[in-house]
């Protein structure tokens, strides 16, 4: 008699496969929950302290209620552009050399490899080590020094969007170029530069929104400072360093300070963030692609 | 003349670019050079037993790791626990069950957990997730799994099961975007070949998509674990910050990152400082070989096709 599927088994597959599809639902739900979570109670505590004295002033004492972060919303700004600044260029003439002129070479493939561990070196290592490269020579915390631990995090992911992004201009275009007698690097600075633009713009969207948010780094550089930036050379106050010492202290009225900065920190990442989607499909974490 | 002067311009070009590239390699080794100078006050003094020794006295001078590698990989190791199967789970739902329409925007939302800065989830975790630890979540596994002689102790609230928490939830859409990635690169006739051996879906997933993609998820796990080594902001705002080995998953602990970040500034005295520094390079040299090991396992399943992630 030939062997037939008893009906048993094919309940308990069924059931199988109904479990399964209920916990991976599940698990969707589960992880989408705490964005939400997260996002919505900062919605509420922050816009319930948000007001134009955040904007617009320095931070009181203990005690003394308003107060603002705007130095330290200045600040974020300052050590953020300096770190584009030099992160940004470094990042895109690496990925051009990737590109279009390491090819499939073993240096170029150990430069991408050291590149991807470099991006997972923890953000508090780069504060180390701008703290005992630029701090201690200099005996003073410093924007600057805040400026270099970022861009050195800001390196690799524009290294490898520029390097991705150069790789969808299509060779014909180039040799369109250099067949038309035009030297090698106004090939590639005025047409795959050019073409590759909207994409590498992107990247460095997405590494400036990553460390727009990084407070680990800046604890020992840019340490804090209650009152307006007035050098690159003296300590900082900064927009995530501010939400930290607030967030830890004891004081409501801190605290209240803390869920307003945090809220404005998130729309600004959120916004770059969204934006880049919306412009190329592209995420957070795959910058490439 | 042109030719000339383009030649010229042109080496000088691809020189320029050739110095970026290699600066990255600078980068490297210059955190690892001013790292081991820095340290070498503690490397000296304390050798390797450093990584063996529990006390952690500042005002003697006495100086051990133990108990900040045991908070960190305790803490990793829990975080892995609760977000690897999440995560996948996340990720076989986009990939295999998920109407097209919502594969974006469910993606979208997880990596925007990504998005999230350390120090915003440290502070939704000291008003929203500790209270709610100490009230409701504690109380309960102290009343069904205390038998288990893992809750036990005094329960703040903050703690390492928080901080793991915590943890999972940033290390999440690490996890399950390469897990994404690996999954969508097993080729479709795997599948295909299961399900016309008249599988279920699950088993289509079982054998035919997560046999398959085994090695890259293993490799999304490790690039999890070395995210969770290193992340500092949150855990050390909700962990409690006490050198110490936890003997409960209530017990306050302290991490190699965490123990840098609180004690840093604070830092009297050249070994005290060296100390931490040392436990810098450490953290340096661990997620370095973590990240290495991950990134080969992943670009053995999808053969460099993938996005790089994090």
């Amino acid at each position: 008699m030939p062997h037939r599927p008893s009906r048993a088994n094919v309940g308990r597959r069924q059931a199988a496969n109904h479990l399964f599809s209920v916990l991976a639902i599940l698990s969707t739900v589960l992880v989408i929950a705490p964005l939400f979570a997260i996002l919505v109670y900062l919605l509420f505590q922050g816009v319930r302290s948000l007001n134009v004295a955040f904007f617009t002033h320095l931070p009181r004492p203990v005690g003394e209620p308003g107060g603002g972060m705007a130095n330290s919303i200045v600040g974020s700004g300052i050590i953020l552009a300096l770190a584009s600044l030099l992160g940004i260029p470094v990042g895109i003439g690496a990925g051009i050399y990737l590109y279009e002129f390491g090819g499939g070479k073993t240096l170029a493939n150990a430069i991408r490899f050291t590149a991807d561990v470099l991006n997972g070196v923890p953000s508090i290592v780069m504060g180390i080590a701008a703290y005992s490269l630029i701090v201690v020579p200099q005996k003073h915390f410093s924007a600057f020094a805040a400026g270099v631990a970022l861009a050195i995090m800001m390196v690799p992911t524009v290294t490898r969007t520029t390097e991705e992004m150069l790789a969808t201009v299509p060779n014909a275009v180039r040799e369109a170029a250099l067949g038309l007698g035009i030297p090698k690097w106004r090939t590639v600075m005025t047409v795959s530069l050019k073409t590759a633009s909207p994409g590498i713009i992107t990247g460095c969207m997405l590494a400036f929104a990553r460390v727009a948010g990084e407070t680990a780094p800046l604890l020992f550089t840019a340490f804090g400072n209650q009152f307006w930036p007035a050098s690159l050379n003296e300590p900082i106050a900064a927009l995530p360093l501010q939400i930290f010492v607030y967030a830890v202290s004891p004081y409501d009225e801190w605290h209240r300070l803390a869920w307003a900065g945090a809220l404005v920190l998130i729309v600004l990442i959120m916004v770059s963030v969204t934006l880049v989607r919306v412009v190329t499909g592209r995420g957070m974490l795959n910058g490439g692609h | 003349m042109q030719r000339g002067s383009g030649g010229v311009a042109d080496r000088t070009f691809a020189a320029l670019m050739l110095g970026c590239a290699l600066s990255i390699f600078a980068i490297v080794a210059l955190i690892l050079g001013i790292l081991i100078l820095r340290s070498r006050l503690s490397l000296h003094e304390f050798g390797f037993s450093f990584f063996l020794r529990s006390d952690w006295d500042p005002v003697r001078g006495s100086f051990g790791a133990v108990p900040f590698i045991w908070g960190t990989l305790a803490s990793a190791f829990l975080a892995l626990l609760i977000a690897v199967p999440l995560a996948l789970g996340v990720a076989v739902f986009i990939n295999e069950m998920c109407p097209r329409a919502l594969r974006t925007p469910i993606s979208f939302l997880t990596e925007l957990l990504a998005a999230i800065p350390s120090v915003v989830y440290g502070l939704w975790a000291i008003f929203v997730l500790v209270p709610i630890m100490r009230r409701s979540v504690g109380p309960f596994l102290k009343k069904f799994f205390g038998w288990t002689g893992l809750f036990h102790g005094p329960n703040f609230g903050i703690g390492l099961l928080t901080a793991s928490m915590i943890l999972a939830i940033m290390v999440l859409p690490v996890i399950s975007s390469i897990a994404r990635d690996v999954i969508k690169a097993v080729p479709n006739t795997q599948r295909e070949g299961v399900l016309a051996l008249g599988a279920t879906r699950w088993e289509m997933v079982r054998i035919g998509v997560l046999r398959n993609a085994r090695i890259g998820i293993v490799g999304a796990v490790i690039l999890g674990l070395g995210r969770a080594l290193g992340e500092t902001m949150a855990v050390t705002m909700v962990i409690g910050n006490h050198a110490a080995i936890p003997k409960s998953l209530f017990a306050p602990a302290y991490t190699l990152a965490s123990v840098i970040a609180n004690e840093f500034t604070e830092a009297t005295g050249d070994l005290y400082l060296s100390a931490l520094i040392e436990i810098g390079l450490a953290l340096f040299l661990v997620t370095i070989v973590v990240n290495a090991i991950a990134r080969l396992l992943v670009f053995m399943v999808t053969r460099g096709n993938t996005a790089r992630a994090v």
